[in-house]
């Protein structure tokens, strides 16, 4: 039985009702991407749009991530609203030169005379068995670049809310929707709306550990917490939302209360999202510390397709409860 | 044969030129000087092509460019001192010293850069269009690029996606054979640029980019075309005098090439043509010159006198201002 | 090792500041030669050399703060032959825990616990951490903090900053010995009738100057009796109870400006009351003007606190760590005394021992004061 004022439903319908409204509400948005349209959605998101909306709105693009990327850019400056799909995190590569060399670096090239509010969502994440070129989480890779805002939903109401605080930025916002979290339930209150695009968010309260976490990691990270509980764990569970900028008030706050910390990182762990907060925890926080950082990350090999193989690459509940355990264990 | 301009139209292309020639080569000098640093391109020989386009174009109409703009961003009437200053890397440059010379900028003109990544420009020109064709506004957005971006796969995105969408894109392409050091024939299997375009269903001439009124005729045709709603592609066959950039032994290509090329210079071919038929005198020539020299040196003493953006700035336009605690 | 490194004073001691070298180059130093001065918390001490050599050369300036451990001079052993091993420090806690140069054997602690310790004036020195490889965590201060306030875990009160040194030197090294040794208590009331009488003879024939005090009967007593119950001479250190041969007591000094160091007495045992007199005379003045030799501030095996004259009926003291006894006698008071079922009048004098329960029992103890009540009987021999 849903309560009264909320609905419920999946992420994926979440992030379609974010579409819709942001379509609805200002003439200038539009929607252009691969199989956007016609398909609906490599995982339909934007199915019906295209009825709803027209061919000028929900716009089909050739597979020419570069050229339709630099057109949100193009059409951003002139004065419309995009938001630019890719199908994948993958795939962001082929628009990487637009990302980096131009929606990032307008702005500050020009001496502040043109910025970008462009919106770019893409589906990332494994866990689906889609292999090495559709299944990674580059996020931390792009909140390497200064200029951009990298949001990371993983909840219904951020998948919707994300969007609308996205369109109304004023510079280029990337937003990583995991692709495991389309099929997710949950509800979504009727008077939901735009959510805060800067702040961390403790999705649990807890005394002994921090987990820090985003995206399809958070729910495994709560799960963990559950389980922990059950032997006397108390993990807070922080759900970083945005990796960049990065709140690190709210990350060094849990960690002042519980002085031992566990990144859970869905890219892999060189030189990713994850050695960042680790350096930035020592940095600020240093003598609030009681043990080392512990990081789990996705493990550094190309993820496979083999149901097991990919399981083992990526974090899991057990591993998660697993690196908590031994972060808390007393050894004497 | 083109028709021949009235006097004003003629000393109005002179002037322009000419300015662009006399301010580019101050700037070798100044270069020389160790006032402007960094990679610096020069348009030199090629100053008819910016000219003849620019004619065409409205104030509300957009400009793409490369990183050798200078020339586009003369000819669109961006201030030369703001041009020079952004080169000087002062604060009162076009960019507030942030671009230098590759990335010229102007919100006022309409004038979006200044791109240094080969063909980087075009889908956004691309954009631009798409954003007037969506809010039905009937601009057209030019988007300069060199031979060598045919190569880019950016190049042939952009043109499909332009036909596809009927974009007001017009797109012109500064053949000068030489992608830095790489000829276009022995980086290209078919060298017809406009070729290619009618193959992505863009319309598209090719155009002797040594005679601007040449070239301001083919683009009075394109923009024509373009604004109607159609992309159109402008191959303008063109040649520059100096070196890719301030430091190129130039092995590519021989002296005899370079001097052949010279005798087709634009600036004396279309002041000697002038004069010839009478349109223009040695006077107005002489005047032109004069005016040019004083224009440049005025655009060289507003950026000595330019400032240094203080250091503390420099985070400045990471992000648009006010929109973060 | 040439290496002639900062030694560690005491528990209590991170650093110290180099006031003069005693030595130049070239110099050739016999074993405890004075080395250098060192201004310490607890005043300026002599820095000996435990090993004859050359002085090679000097690495630290006048004026220089020095970490324990840290280099301070290179001194090259005698014909080459391989130096003997430093003569192992008492204390157990040569470690510096603050910042300083790596002595080695650095003590892991978490960022936070540091903090915490510091917050709670809590010395980090010894104590076992439940960590990975016996890292000191929160966990591990707050238990401590507990012990130390039980009232009030985490609310213990931090040492005032401005305390003199001396003082903060006391209540940490204090602090220390009442939060990690398990103190008992014995006090037996001895009668000093024999030893006085002694006394008065042997005075009498000595020159005012010569006199022997009755503190000197009262170490060699305590001497003795440590070599019959020696378990109670010597250190608990990492966990283990280690005690030594040699009798070396540390007599505790009250300073005039307040506060007290026990510099010790070398081999009492084995020494004429005369000579400990002189030694005392010569160690007092010494001590108060804080110009201890650093052989002198670490060397005791064991505590002697006498309340002397003036002072009180008897006393209970705090061991200092990682020593495990500790000797206390009260004033010597004439108080009715029963022997063979009269009642008489003797000179009687409260002797105390504070003792590490880890390293003995009460009945070890017990033995212990019999035994110092019989050399106090019998203070002629030899």
């Amino acid at each position: 039985m849903t309560p009264a004022g909320v609905r419920t439903m999946t992420y994926r319908d979440a992030v379609r009702e974010g579409l819709r409204q942001a379509l609805q509400r200002d003439p200038r948005v539009f929607l252009m991407g691969e199989d956007v349209g016609h398909y609906g959605g490599c995982f339909a998101v934007s199915r019906g749009l295209l009825a709803e909306f027209g061919p000028a709105r929900i716009r089909d693009t050739p597979l020419s991530e570069s050229a339709f990327t630099g057109a949100g850019i193009g059409a951003s400056l002139g004065g419309m609203r995009p938001i630019v799909e890719i199908m994948t995190g993958n795939f962001s590569l082929l628009a990487l030169d637009q990302i980096m060399n131009t929606a990032a670096t307008l702005l500050h090239m020009s001496g502040g005379q043109f910025n970008v509010p462009l919106v770019i969502r893409m589906a990332t994440g494994g866990g689906k068995q889609l292999a090495a070129q559709h299944s990674h989480s580059l996020e931390g890779w792009f909140a390497h670049i200064p200029g951009i805002t990298i949001a990371t939903p993983a909840t219904l109401e951020d998948g919707f809310g994300m969007l609308a605080t996205a369109l109304a930025h004023p510079d280029p916002v990337l937003i990583f929707e995991n692709q495991t979290l389309y099929n997710m339930e949950g509800t979504l209150a009727d008077d939901a709306g735009p959510v805060d695009l800067t702040r961390a968010a403790v999705r649990r309260a807890g005394t002994d550990v921090t987990i820090l976490t985003y995206g399809a990691s958070l729910h495994k990270s709560l799960e963990a917490a559950t389980a922990l509980a059950q032997e006397g764990v108390s993990a807070e569970v922080v759900d970083l939302r945005v990796l960049r900028p990065l709140d690190d008030q709210t990350i060094m706050a849990s960690i002042a209360r519980t002085h031992r910390v566990l990144v859970v990182d869905e890219g892999w762990r060189s030189g990713g999202i994850s050695a960042e907060i680790s350096a930035r925890i020592h940095e600020q926080v240093f003598y609030e510390l009681d043990r080392p950082v512990a990081r789990l990350c996705t493990a550094e090999v190309p993820i496979p397709y083999a149901k097991h193989l990919e399981d083992a690459a990526l974090p899991q509940v057990a591993t998660i409860v697993e690196s908590v355990r031994t972060l808390v264990r007393a050894h004497a | 044969m083109t028709a021949l301009p009235d006097r004003d139209r003629a000393r109005r292309l002179l002037w322009q030129m000419l300015h662009i020639r006399r301010f580019e080569e101050k700037c070798v000098e100044v270069y020389g000087a160790q006032k402007i640093r960094g990679f610096m391109h020069l348009y030199i020989g090629e100053e008819a092509v910016a000219t003849g386009v620019m004619e065409h174009l409205r104030p509300e109409d957009a400009v793409v460019a490369t990183y050798r703009e200078h020339g586009q961003a003369l000819a669109r009437g961006v201030p030369a001192g703001a041009v020079m200053a952004e080169m000087y890397g002062k604060v009162e440059g076009c960019a507030r010293g942030r671009g230098g010379s590759m990335h010229i900028f102007d919100a006022g003109t309409r004038f979006y850069g200044g791109n240094a990544i080969v063909g980087g420009g075009m889908p956004l020109a691309v954009g631009l269009a798409l954003a007037d064709s969506m809010q039905q506004r009937p601009n057209v957005t030019a988007c300069f690029f060199g031979e060598g971006a045919v190569a880019e796969g950016e190049f042939h995105e952009s043109m499909n996606l332009a036909a596809l969408w009927k974009l007001p894109v017009l797109f012109v392409c500064e053949n000068n054979l030489y992608a830095m050091g790489t000829a276009l024939a022995i980086s290209e299997a078919s060298t017809d640029i406009a070729g290619k375009a009618r193959c992505y269903n863009v319309a598209s001439a090719v155009v002797d980019g040594m005679d601007v009124l040449a070239v301001s005729e083919a683009a009075a045709e394109a923009v024509a075309t373009v604004r109607a709603g159609r992309p159109f592609l402008l191959e303008c066959r063109t040649y520059r005098f100096r070196p890719h950039s301030m430091f190129d032994a130039e092995l590519y290509r021989s002296k005899e090439e370079v001097a052949e090329w010279k005798t087709r210079d634009p600036i004396p071919a279309f002041l000697g043509r002038m004069q010839a038929a009478g349109v223009l005198t040695a006077d107005d020539a002489r005047v032109v010159e004069q005016e040019v020299d004083a224009a440049v040196a005025g655009a060289v003493a507003f950026a000595e006198a330019g400032t240094w953006e203080p250091v503390a700035d420099l985070m400045r336009f990471v992000e648009s201002e006010g929109v973060r605690p | 090792m040439p290496d002639f490194l900062m030694p560690s004073l005491g528990a209590d001691m991170a650093a110290g500041t180099l006031v003069a070298w005693r030595v130049a180059p070239g110099q050739v130093v016999a074993r405890g030669d004075i080395v250098a001065e060192v201004e310490t918390e607890k005043g300026l001490i002599d820095i000996e050399c435990f090993e004859p050599g050359t002085v090679e050369a000097l690495h630290v300036a006048p004026g220089a703060k020095v970490q324990v451990g840290a280099r301070m001079a290179t001194i090259r052993s005698e014909g080459g032959a391989a130096p003997k091993a430093s003569p192992p420090l008492p204390s157990p806690v040569t470690q510096t825990l603050t910042a300083g140069p790596d002595t080695g054997r650095r003590v892991r602690v978490s960022p936070a616990a540091r903090a915490r310790a510091q917050a709670l004036g809590i010395d980090l020195a010894g104590i076992a951490g439940s960590g990975p490889s016996g890292a000191i965590e929160l966990a591990d201060i707050d238990r401590l903090a507990a012990v130390a306030s039980p009232a009030a875990a985490g609310t213990v009160v931090a040492p005032d900053e401005g305390l003199a040194p001396i003082r903060r030197a006391i209540a940490a090294a204090m602090s220390r010995s009442k939060r990690e040794i398990p103190h008992y208590y014995l006090q037996s009331r001895i009668d000093m009738n024999a030893a006085l009488a002694w006394l008065r003879r042997e005075n009498e024939q000595r020159s005012i100057t010569d006199r022997i005090l009755p503190a000197v009967v009262l170490l060699r007593a305590t001497a003795r009796a440590l070599r019959d119950v020696p378990v109670l001479n010597g250190y608990w250190i990492d966990g283990q109870h280690r005690p030594v041969e040699e009798i070396h007591l540390g007599f505790a000094i009250a300073l005039r400006g307040g506060g007290l160091v026990a510099p010790a007495l070398h081999d009492v045992d084995r020494k004429s009351c005369d000579a400990l007199m002189a030694e005392l005379r010569d160690l007092i003045p010494r001590a108060r003007a804080g110009r201890l030799r650093s052989s002198e501030m670490t060397d005791a095996t064991a505590t002697v606190t006498s309340m002397g004259d003036g002072g009180a009926e008897s006393v209970l003291g705090v061991i200092y760590p990682p020593q495990v006894a500790l000797v206390g006698f009260g004033r010597i008071l004439d108080q009715p005394w029963a022997e063979r079922g009269a009642v008489v009048v003797r000179p009687v004098i409260a002797a105390s021992l504070a003792a590490d329960h880890r390293a003995t029992d009460g009945h070890l103890g017990a033995r212990f004061l019999d035994a110092l009540n019989r050399h106090l009987q019998t203070p002629e021999q030899p």
